[in-house]
């Protein structure tokens, strides 16, 4: 293991120092190859959450065979404790635009779209003024591509890349089956590259600084800084740029408030590291992999609560359209409360541990597949505040 | 699909299958099942129910093999300790959500979550009843449908039939997470949106939740009542469908039991719809010619093409959707509905019974029949002139209750004077078969001559393609018909509603010149109604319009209007086809009806 401490970074809302769009057209000057290889060579994995390597999945697209391909930005920020995009959005716009553009360059698509979660509509004006610009940036560098703007509906489901595709077709937004992925088959059908807000603006980034300097940051397997989105019991609440690979328990000594008991790492959706666990805990594709997402829980706080709440929220944002995940969802949740009120024995929490792990590796999509992270982690490390 | 072979192995076993192909049907060629529900060989890929999910060697998650295509040197267990824990889950989910009180379900019996439950055994309550807890939505509220959420598993089979098939949209998913259900515009009760009553979501819905609504009792009370005098007519699909639901392979003719059973139930006129088929075409066919020679001849602005009417629930679309093509509607009832007028008239009065006394029942391959009948429209005999609609299905239930041993039982005929047939009729039951019974007819009235087909087999309007086109050259025609001497007659057939609505976009736009158009509402035609046996797929409705052909085909008199019984009825009531009576009882209008 990669021994690093916490270390802040400020590259993502660094000052733009040069003149607008400077490193979109000093890339445009490089062949997609070798933009891709940059990319590639980087590490850079996504930072919405899944974490797929961004240099390959713009390789994949671009090699379909397709004369029509898309760029989308999935500016959707759903997951709970998650808030980094709209800051992103609101302070560094240009350094997204500038990724999507070399993207769109990259992989030979001519129109790229912001599917803006339906909350962030008062950043809308600023954004099309910036669009706008962009437009006529991307026309004096003889640039074929254009950004537009497209508005969410509020539903979490709407974040999953395949209901995107759906909900920005007018169809309802349901998860579709994989494969075929997006790379092959996204919006309309056509080869598509989603990636996530943070993840453009770091693309842009790494198009400044290189890949060799990037990658100084970070581990093997999570290359580079990210941002972090810091809630719950702490007295500093709010959004860092931090290197990965950092253990769990530098940060909590940093953020949290001194009688911290457990980090949800990731969301609703992701893990639930206890304080006994903190210190062999890496945050990183390596550990725990975060979309941003780090929600501080002190001793005051009922883990019967959290996960209470958090099956409330799956249940809410489940599309409904899957046996385990629909149904799943609403057992786990009553599961919990019968054995909280003595009706079902302890045991019956193993039972739907089980139930949990079949929805891991049966539900149609990322959102009942990863019910399991916080049921299961907050059962196994918080079983007498369940059953008590 | 190309025809690239992909290798893999399922439990261990090689296979080479076409590219393309789904892990599913790899499967199946090396002959193991996997459970399905909500995949459907008429239907698109859903992925949803994923009780079909079956492990693969390297893969974090279990794939869903109806939704998953294979890839070269994919290892595939259809049966692990995985894949069984998880199916396992699956089902017993979908129980806990379902009101499972089997013995009272109107599909008990033939419920693919029953068989499912049954095969799996799952007993013992594990999971908690979610049932209680949500209120049970029961819609009544159709004369054709029920539905009831309480038993719907959420496949989306019903919704991607009426989109995909139908092209009707009457069904839809709303909200999500546990309050997800299946439901209408607006939520509103199913008579009251565009719903066509077709019945084709219920032959595909897996469970009870979406069945027809039965008139069981109804018929059974009547038959019992001494007072009441029963007729039945029984339509031309009934005989091909009726065996597969008392034990039959598909394809299987069973009209001579069928009559015996009816009289065996206790009906007291066993009677065929066939014959106002053929009564139809008399009355259709002359409405075509006489709508040509006055576009022809006089100059007059008829409406072209003309299209048949003998299939409500194409009817009832094209009032919602294409309310400015109601004037090309042929003016002719269905054959039932004409059944229904001549039988407490016509009947009545030559067998010496009161239609107050009479009872009119029909067995439909239909749902949307059962939605006619109760048409304002449809009392021209002074009364309801079709009383109750029965579909294949439940005319098999009642032989069961009756306890009759059908597959024992001895051919026997239709009483008369509305029970002869000709193979014209039969075919109606087929898409083209209305098409072709007219031309049969239509033709010879013409020239004198038949149609120019070996064997009367007009091969180019039969088949299940989408959209049929055919053109017939008329010559040496009669004095009389001089107009239409070296003309082509365009004709065009569409069956399901999805293929009649690409028909008429390009009617309404004037991209295409037709005379006649056959449209038939369910796929396949009336073989495929939505009231005949369930399950349905493209074999099936192969087998029963083989069947049907050969029923024509093994018939003396193949035209409609070689029909004794048909010359009878003009000759002793209706006068002439067209004519004053004809109008009275024989024919209808339409009115438009709104979208939403
Ligand atoms: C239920 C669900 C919600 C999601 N919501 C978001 C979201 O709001 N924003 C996001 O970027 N990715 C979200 N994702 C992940 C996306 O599906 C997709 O993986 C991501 O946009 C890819 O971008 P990246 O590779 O740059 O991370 C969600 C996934 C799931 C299963
Ligand atoms: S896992 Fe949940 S959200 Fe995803 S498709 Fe299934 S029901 Fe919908
Ligand atoms: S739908 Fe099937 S499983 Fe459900 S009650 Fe009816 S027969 Fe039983
Ligand atoms: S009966 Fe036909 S039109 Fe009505 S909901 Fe079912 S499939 Fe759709
Ligand atoms: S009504 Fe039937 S077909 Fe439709 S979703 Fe429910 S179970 Fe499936
Ligand atoms: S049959 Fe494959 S998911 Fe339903």
């Amino acid at each position: 293991m990669e021994n690093k401490t916490l270390k802040k970074i400020d590259l993502i809302f660094a000052d733009y120092t040069s003149s607008k769009y400077k490193v979109l057209e000093k890339v445009l000057e490089k062949t997609p190859d070798e933009i891709i290889n940059e990319i590639i060579d980087s590490g850079l994995k996504g930072r919405g959450g899944a974490g797929f390597p961004t240099g390959l999945k713009w390789k994949f697209t671009k090699n379909e065979d397709n004369p029509v391909k898309y760029v989308i930005c999935n500016a959707d920020e759903g997951e709970p404790g998650t808030f980094k995009d709209r800051e992103i959005l609101e302070r560094v716009f240009r350094k997204v635009l500038s990724g999507m553009a070399t993207c769109g360059y990259a992989i030979g698509a001519k129109e790229g779209y912001i599917y803006l979660r339906g909350e962030y509509l008062y950043l809308v004006p600023e954004l099309e003024k910036e669009i706008e610009y962009f437009d006529e940036f991307a026309k004096k560098l003889n640039l074929d591509f254009r950004i537009f703007l497209r508005m969410g509906s509020g539903a979490y489901i709407c974040g999953e890349e395949s209901a995107l595709f759906e909900s920005m077709e007018g169809k309802r937004g349901e998860p579709r089956n994989k494969p075929p992925y997006p790379t092959v088959s996204g919006y309309n059908q056509c080869p598509t590259v989603i990636n996530n807000v943070e993840t453009f603006a770091t693309v842009q980034i790494i198009c400044k600084i290189g890949s060799e300097e990037f990658k100084k940051l970070g581990t093997s397997d999570s290359r580079g800084s990210k941002l972090f989105s810091v809630s719950g019991d702490t007295p500093t609440p709010g959004i860092y740029e931090l290197e990965l690979g950092m253990p769990l328990t530098d940060f909590v000594d940093n953020y949290g408030d001194g009688d911290t008991k457990a980090v949800q790492v990731g969301g609703a959706s992701g893990f639930c590291v206890p304080r006994k666990h903190l210190k062999d805990t890496i945050i990183g594709f390596e550990g725990i992999p975060t979309g941003g997402s780090m929600m501080i829980f002190n001793s005051s706080r009922s883990m019967y609560n959290v996960l209470h709440d958090y099956l409330e929220f799956f249940n809410e944002e489940s599309c409904g359209q899957c046996t385990p995940c629909r149904v799943g969802c609403q057992q786990l949740l009553k599961g919990i409360e019968s054995v909280k009120k003595g009706e079902r024995k302890p045991q019956y929490l193993d039972e739907l541990k089980k139930l949990a792990s079949t929805m891991k590796i049966a539900a149609k999509c990322g959102l009942g597949q990863s019910v399991a992270n916080p049921f299961n982690s907050i059962v196994d490390n918080f079983r007498e505040e369940i059953i008590y | 699909m190309s025809e690239y072979l992909v290798n893999l192995k399922v439990n261990n076993i090689p296979v080479s299958v076409k590219e393309g192909t789904s892990i599913l049907d790899a499967a199946k060629k090396l002959n193991f099942n996997i459970p399905t529900l909500c995949n459907h060989p008429d239907l698109s890929v859903a992925g949803n129910c994923r009780v079909c999910v079956v492990e693969v060697k390297g893969a974090r998650l279990l794939a869903a093999s109806c939704a998953t295509p294979v890839s070269e040197g994919m290892e595939v267990s259809t049966n692990s300790e995985k894949v069984r824990t998880a199916r396992k889950h699956v089902i017993e989910l979908l129980l806990s959500e379902h009101n499972a009180d089997c013995t009272k379900c109107f599909k008990n019996g033939n419920c693919e979550l029953q068989d499912l439950a049954s095969e799996y055994r799952v007993g013992d309550h594990v999971f908690i009843d979610l049932v209680k807890a949500k209120d049970k939505i029961l819609d009544i509220s159709s004369p054709s449908i029920t539905k009831d959420d309480s038993k719907c598993i959420r496949c989306q089979r019903c919704v991607r039939t009426c989109e995909e098939l139908q092209a009707v949209g009457a069904l839809a998913v709303v909200k999500k997470g546990d309050h997800q259900r299946i439901s209408t515009f607006l939520n509103k009760p199913l008579d009251e949106v565009v719903c066509t009553n077709c019945g084709q979501c219920i032959n595909r819905c897996p469970t009870g939740s979406l069945t027809e609504r039965t008139y069981l009792d109804e018929v059974w009370n009547a038959i019992n009542d001494p007072s009441k005098h029963v007729v039945v007519q029984t339509a031309p699909a009934v005989r091909i469908g009726l065996g597969e639901d008392l034990g039959y392979d598909p394809g299987e003719r069973v009209t001579g039991k069928m009559v015996a059973a009816l009289r065996h139930i206790g009906f007291d006129s066993v009677l065929d719809t066939d014959f106002t088929a053929d009564l139809t075409i008399m009355e259709e066919g002359t409405e075509l010619l006489t709508r040509l020679k006055r576009a022809l001849v006089d100059g007059e602005k008829v409406a072209l093409p003309m299209m048949t009417s003998c299939s409500p629930g194409w009817i009832k679309f094209q009032e919602h959707m294409f309310p400015d093509l109601l004037d090309n509607l042929s003016t002719c009832k269905s054959p039932q509905q004409m059944f229904g007028a001549l039988a407490k008239t016509y009947y009545a009065r030559k067998k010496g019974i009161d239609p107050k006394n009479m009872v009119s029942v029909s067995i439909m391959p239909c749902t949307a029949k059962k939605f006619e009948c109760v048409r304002p429209e449809m009392r021209d005999s002074g009364y309801q002139d079709v009383d109750y609609v029965l579909t294949t299905r439940e005319l098999a239930m009642m032989v069961k209750q009756a306890g009759i041993d059908f597959m024992k039982l001895e051919d026997e005929k239709y009483d008369s004077i509305m029970g002869n047939s000709t193979g014209a009729a039969v075919i109606f039951g087929a898409t083209g078969g209305v098409m072709e019974a007219a031309l049969r007819t239509a033709y010879e009235i013409v020239t004198g001559r038949e149609v120019p087909f070996t064997n009367l087999k007009i091969m180019p309007v039969r088949g299940f393609e989408g959209i049929k086109e055919a053109k017939i050259m008329i010559k040496g025609v009669k004095p009389e018909w001089g107009f239409l001497e070296g003309a082509e007659l365009s004709v065009a057939i569409a069956h399901g509603l999805s293929n009649a609505n690409e028909l008429m976009k390009a009617v309404r736009t004037g991209k295409v010149n037709y005379h006649f158009i056959e449209v038939m509402g369910c796929p396949g035609g009336c073989l495929g109604g939505g009231g005949q046996p369930i399950p349905t797929s493209p074999d099936i409705r192969q087998k029963r319009a083989d069947a049907i052909y050969s029923e024509d085909e093994g018939l003396p008199l193949r035209k409609s209007h070689e029909n004794p019984e048909v010359a009878q009825i003009y000759k002793d009531f209706l006068g002439e086809p067209l004519g004053h009576k004809s109008h009275d009882l024989l024919h209808t209008h339409y009115k438009p009806r709104k979208r939403y």
